[in-house]
């Protein structure tokens, strides 16, 4: 504590210990309603708790918080814009002070959004902030699930949190289309009659499933209430219940965090809550919020009244979605239309509602349970906290980047019109190159991904093995040279081999010792299949043996991999998958 | 002095350097670069139909045949042209007068083209010369391409339902079959738009005068110059492309500043 | 520090993946019950202070900075008020770079982020400059609670269980599930049951049928003009030229009371005129009158209007998916993911010279239903 009086941070902050020790009038009224408090609730205890967790500091765990502040700002914009949005399709002339559209016929849901565009001031900005913060809750969604999916932090004991985040981002995108869908504009309007045919596709009921949504034939005058009330009551009810229990349980399990000095699966290293979390994350709502408001003061989003007001028989070019709904339009636009057969004189429409019916949960439930599937295959029960460096679980990674080019393959080709004419493109070529591209470019994703984590890791080992260059030069007995290289592992060393070394399970035999054959052969032989397929060709870290051993080489051999020792190591497995089927 | 020098050498001042960069370069430019210049003005055409043939000889007849009978397709490397009787003098007034003809290169279609080779005087001697052949769309007058004239309100209805399909709800353009397209329609003369309406060239259908009243096409005039000089409200249009553009900015912008900030914050200080 | 320096290790640890595949119980980490002898854990590195740490200026400095970014929040707030009583809600402004915008969408949308932004760097400059930096280590246990506890829990249940009696008098299990299983059904068959009425026939009918199509209505054919959308003026078949397009609505339609947008969902044509040399389908021709041909607007893929009407290519491509019907060969899908063509329109003229409707569309229009081909 010598150093304080060097230290003025530390010294600012001591003039503020007089106040302690003698509470002034500020501290005193926040202890007599803490007080007041506590008497009645005994918060003390949780609250200081709280107070003093710890919480990792990085940048990329801040991308949940930008979808979260994201989507407080939506709740809080979108509060604003029920004082003044009429949610009803019934017909009305508008009269505003748009001239464009002045004395057209049009719902009042779209009259209304054009007065909160046009003649409420300050409407405009709180609209335009409403909609760019939807769009940005779900990017930083989607890049927060991939921080979490490519650094394994989905593993045991997080799962719940994983699949709970599924749901989330499932029922965001479907409180986007209610969304975008309430003003009743050409291009949202457009975008539910699409809705409205595809649902229609559905097998056996999808007409009594459209009759019932539309309370009648397509458009009707219910759809845009009852968009509303999912929008704004039992959509967002949700989110902000499973948002909830996503936080809660961040608390409890506590926060991962990165390997490195220091961390390890039994302790959080970061800062407390009180004071620097508290400032670091209050501050970064203002940020987000504030980012949001200037690019929604210089940048026009969904112009409303450029689309003009909804009608069936009218549409625009370049007609799509918001971005989140882009995958499965482009489903839509990329399935060839000889999948639609007859049978027995019914109609099956295996062109429409593959990409739109099941496509949509598909995705979420296959992300939902990935955690499960790869605890299946690892036969892993531990508990995790910290985090993998991506290279560090190549076939994961790589899986990883597959899905990611998928998605991206579906979501480009809603976008192959606006590509044709900007890139002066044939929309027919394009859309080719897309069919073909959703079946090629995932596994070439995938092997390119994995060989690039397998090289990263390689070049981590010889990094290490490789040890520091001291300068020394050394004379061997023959006669040679070499330079010398320090072979103590440097602190900044130790991310390089942190993790844990894999290997495949071992396939136990399919018959036991008294040659009665095991009911599980079949399931554990499939088992034993993919664990090889994830950690066959793995490369695992430096070992202090193995860097002695390189070192005591010298110039000779420098050891980058094991490489015939670990080919045989991973070859045992299929010689008993091999001997289970006899 | 001394303060400058050290921050200098902060890492935010090459950002603040590439920002303030960016925005010099964006005003300067914005300043500087040439405003279309309104073509709306014409002097009197000097009507000449044997000064329009020996125009369209020299310069047409390539394509389309010396006395505009049109040559079909596969002859080596020539473009094919059609046949011009009866396109009427509002076809060549469209076709030459946007820089789309002559074709430099066969192509999908004739792309618009800033670079127009022929005066105004040349283009109307051409346009007297076909409409000399057959009769066809003539040159609509001032009055009935007038904006404040017509209807914007009803015009928006019209292009609704007529155009915007093909030419997108702000007039942006849009993508037809195997590369061809709809252009952008953005501050084009009303002039042009009623000479497109009437001829169809290319892949556009023709809305002739049964089809859209000459009020009709003034309305939808009326709109389009509404809507170009009424502005973007909501700030940067980003291309009135609709939602492709925006969750682009959303994805590039966006997320690039929300992250930078975050990196920012999770930074260690200096 | 070299060679003879190296750790020594008792145990036999070969290099990694040396051939010592896992058994299936100890997860896929190697060795000895999972844990490999590997490097140890170097410990957190040393604290380095921060300039604001050291330096007296520094940390006045950015005390400065962080109160001057406050007070931005302050003057961006002040602004704000301001300016919302300043500017009037029409007014616009030139921005190079952007245009013509709303003067009070940007000036509110300016200040309130000045407002926002100067508060969220002030704040996080001052954690990040002023606050302690020093990082705190927190123990973490493992989340299961002990197995103590846990029995206690099922003993407890258990104990539930027994006391109330459930398991010694199972009926009283079976009939509370079942009334707990049932008690939603009212609920879900009041909202199912009351959301819209069935669909009937009225998918399968349009206007053209002669009136109104909704579910319950029955139409009977009328010949109906064939009108313009939007001016609802009839289309004389003289006025048809070669290379043009109509937009059509049926007579009728526009002038109704109410329904006009469902209607309008089920019955908008598009017509157009080939040369009746072009024209490969004998029943497409028969079906139009003198090369005009009426077929419906309304994608077979999954609705939206299918406007483009390319004139040299006679293809029509709808801007919602690109599927692309082919006019000449009776607007049969000759690229994307529609599968049937579009239903045409049988179409004559009346005494008058206008183009009327003969009979109606003779399948569904619109985009596929399971039990469409009933």
């Amino acid at each position: 504590m010598s150093t304080a009086p060097t230290r003025p941070a530390d010294a600012l902050r001591q003039g503020d210990r007089p106040a302690e020790a003698r509470p002034g009038a500020a501290a005193r009224t926040v202890g007599g309603v803490a007080g007041w408090v506590d008497d009645r609730t005994g918060a003390a205890k949780p609250v200081g708790y709280l107070m003093k967790k710890v919480f990792p500091d990085h940048w990329s765990f801040m991308l949940g918080e930008i979808a979260m502040y994201s989507m407080i700002v939506c709740l809080l914009t979108g509060a604003f814009l029920t004082f003044w949005f009429v949610p009803s399709a019934g017909h009305t002339i508008y009269d505003g002070s748009y001239v464009p559209l002045r004395g057209v016929s049009m719902s009042e849901a779209y009259a209304s959004t054009l007065n909160i565009s046009f003649d409420i001031k300050g409407g405009l900005i709180i609209r335009q902030i409403h909609h760019w913060s939807a769009l940005m809750f779900i990017v930083a969604l989607v890049v927060h699930m991939f921080r979490v999916f490519f650094t394994g932090a989905f593993r045991k004991p997080r799962e719940i949190n994983w699949a709970i985040g599924s749901v989330l981002a499932l029922l965001a995108i479907i409180e986007g289309f209610a969304g975008y869908s309430l003003p009743d504009d050409l291009l949202s309007g457009t975008g539910i009659r699409a809705m409205q045919g595809f649902v229609q596709t559905a097998p056996v009921i999808g007409t009594y499933l459209v009759y019932a949504i539309f309370g009648g034939p397509f458009p009707g005058e219910m759809i845009i209430p009852r968009l509303y009330s999912a929008h704004i009551l039992l959509i967002p009810a949700l989110l902000v219940g499973l948002f909830t229990a996503h936080i809660g349980l961040v608390f409890l399990q506590k926060h991962t965090q990165y390997p490195g000095p220091g961390r390890t699966e039994k302790n959080v290293v970061g800062f407390p809550v009180m004071p620097v979390y508290a400032a670091k994350a209050g501050g970064f709502f203002f940020i987000v919020f504030g980012i949001l408001a200037l690019i929604s003061a210089v940048v026009q989003i969904n112009p409303i009244w450029a689309y003009g007001p909804y009608d069936p028989s009218a549409v625009t070019a370049g007609a799509q979605p918001d971005w989140y709904m882009g995958f499965a339009d482009g489903a839509l636009r990329l399935l060839p239309g000889w999948l639609e057969f007859e049978i027995f004189g019914y109609t099956v429409s295996m062109n429409i509602f593959p990409g739109a019916l099941l496509l949509l949960p598909l995705v979420y439930v296959v992300l939902g349970v990935y955690p499960f599937l790869e605890r299946w295959v690892t036969g892993d029960n531990r508990e995790h906290h910290l985090l993998q460096r991506p290279r560090n679980s190549p076939v994961r990674t790589g899986i990883g980047m597959a899905a990611i080019t998928a998605y991206s393959v579906l979501l480009f080709a809603s976008g192959n019109d606006i590509m044709a004419i900007k890139l002066g493109m044939s929309i027919n070529d394009l859309t080719w190159f897309f069919r073909i591209g959703f079946f090629v470019l995932p596994p070439l994703a995938f092997w390119v991904t994995k060989r690039i984590c397998l090289s990263l890791q390689r070049r981590d080992r010889d990094t290490v093995l490789h040890g520091r260059e001291t300068g020394t030069i050394v004379r061997t007995p023959d006669g040679r040279f070499f330079e010398r290289h320090d072979t103590e592992l440097t602190p900044d060393q130790w991310i390089l081999v942190q993790h844990e070394p894999v290997a495949p399970l071992e396939l136990e035999p399919a018959v036991d010792e008294n040659g009665v054959a095991r009911p599980a052969a079949r399931k554990d032989r499939l088992r034993a299949r993919l664990s090889r397929f994830y950690f066959a060709d793995a490369v695992n870290p430096v070992t202090p043996e193995e860097l002695a051993a390189a070192h005591y080489h010298g110039e000779e051999h420098e050891a980058i991999e094991p490489s015939e020792t670990s080919a045989s190591g991973g070859a045992a497995p299929i010689e008993s998958a091999e001997a289970g089927r006899h | 002095m001394n303060a400058l020098a050290a921050r200098r050498r902060h890492p935010a001042a090459i950002a603040i350097l590439i920002i303030l960069g960016l925005f010099l370069t964006g005003a300067v430019y914005a300043a500087l670069a040439p405003k279309p210049a309104d073509a709306t003005t014409r002097a009197l055409p000097a009507q000449s139909v044997e000064e329009g043939k020996a125009l369209f000889r020299a310069n047409c007849s390539t394509c389309h045949g010396l006395n505009a009978e049109g040559r079909a397709t596969g002859t080596g490397d020539q473009i094919a042209g059609p046949p011009l009787a009866g396109v009427g003098a509002a076809a060549v007034d469209f076709q030459v007068g946007t820089g789309r003809m002559p074709l430099p290169r066969p192509d999908v279609q004739a792309p618009a083209n800033n670079e127009i080779k022929f005066t105004q005087d040349e283009i109307d001697s051409m346009g007297a010369y076909i409409a000399s052949l057959a009769p066809g769309p003539g040159v609509p007058s001032e009055e009935a391409v007038d904006p404040t004239k017509g209807d914007a309100a009803r015009g928006g209805e019209l292009y609704r339902v007529n155009c915007a399909m093909c030419h997108n709800f702000a007039g942006a353009g849009g993508a037809l079959t195997r590369g061809k397209y709809a252009p952008p329609i953005e501050g084009v003369s009303g002039r042009h738009i009623y000479e497109a309406m009437v001829t169809g060239p290319q892949s556009m259908p023709v809305f002739n005068d049964a089809n859209l009243t000459p009020e009709s096409k003034r309305d939808i005039i009326a709109f389009l110059y509404t809507i170009d000089e009424a502005e973007s409200p909501g700030g940067m249009p980003l291309g009135s492309l609709g939602p492709v553009s925006e969750g682009l900015f959303a994805w590039v912008f966006g997320l690039g500043l929300l992250v930078a900030s975050a990196v920012w914050i999770g930074a260690k200080s200096a | 520090m070299n060679e003879q320096d190296t750790p020594t290790h008792g145990s036999e640890v070969g290099p990694t993946g040396h051939g010592t595949a896992v058994r299936l119980d100890e997860g896929h980490i190697i060795g000895d019950g999972g844990i490999p002898e590997r490097f140890s854990n170097p410990g957190l590195p040393v604290h380095v202070p921060r300039a604001a740490d050291l330096d007296h200026d520094a940390a006045r400095r950015a005390e400065k900075q962080v109160t001057t970014l406050f007070g931005i929040s302050i003057l961006g707030t002040l602004l704000f008020i301001v300016l919302y009583f300043l500017i009037d809600v029409e007014e616009t402004i030139y921005v190079p770079g952007i245009g013509v915008t709303s003067a009070s969408n940007l000036a509110l949308g300016v200040t309130l982020a000045l407002a926002l932004l100067g508060i969220g760097f002030g704040a996080i400059h001052w954690a990040k400059t002023l606050m302690p930096d020093h990082e705190m280590v927190e123990e973490r246990h493992p989340l299961r609670a002990t197995d103590e506890s846990r029995d206690r829990v099922v003993n407890e249940m258990r104990e539930g269980g027994n006391s109330s009696q459930l398991t010694r008098r199972p009926f009283l299990k079976y009939t509370l599930g079942g009334a707990l299983g049932l008690f939603a059904v009212p609920l879900v068959l009041q909202v199912a049951g009351s959301l819209g009425p069935m669909p009937q026939k009225s998918l399968s009918l349009t206007f053209w049928h002669g009136g109104p199509s909704g579910p319950g209505q029955e139409p009977e054919f009328r010949p109906l003009r064939l009108m313009r959308d939007p001016e609802n003026t009839p289309v004389r078949a003289d006025e048809v030229t070669v290379g043009s397009v109509y937009h059509i609505l049926p007579e009728g339609l526009l002038d109704l009371e109410e329904g006009v947008l469902e209607e309008k969902a089920k019955a908008a044509v598009l017509l157009v005129r080939l040369q009746e040399d072009e024209i490969q389908s004998e029943k497409q021709l028969d079906w139009g009158y003198q090369g005009i041909v009426a077929y419906s607007k309304i994608c077979t893929h999954v609705g939206c209007p299918v406007g483009l009407y390319e004139q040299v290519t006679h293809h029509l491509l709808c801007p919602c998916h690109q599927s692309t019907f082919d006019v000449t060969r009776d607007c049969e899908v000759i690229f994307g993911p529609a599968k049937r063509p579009l239903p045409q329109l049988k179409i004559t003229v009346d005494d008058e010279g206008y183009l009327v409707s003969e009979q109606p569309f003779a399948e569904a229009v619109g985009p596929s239903y399971w039990e469409r081909g009933q």
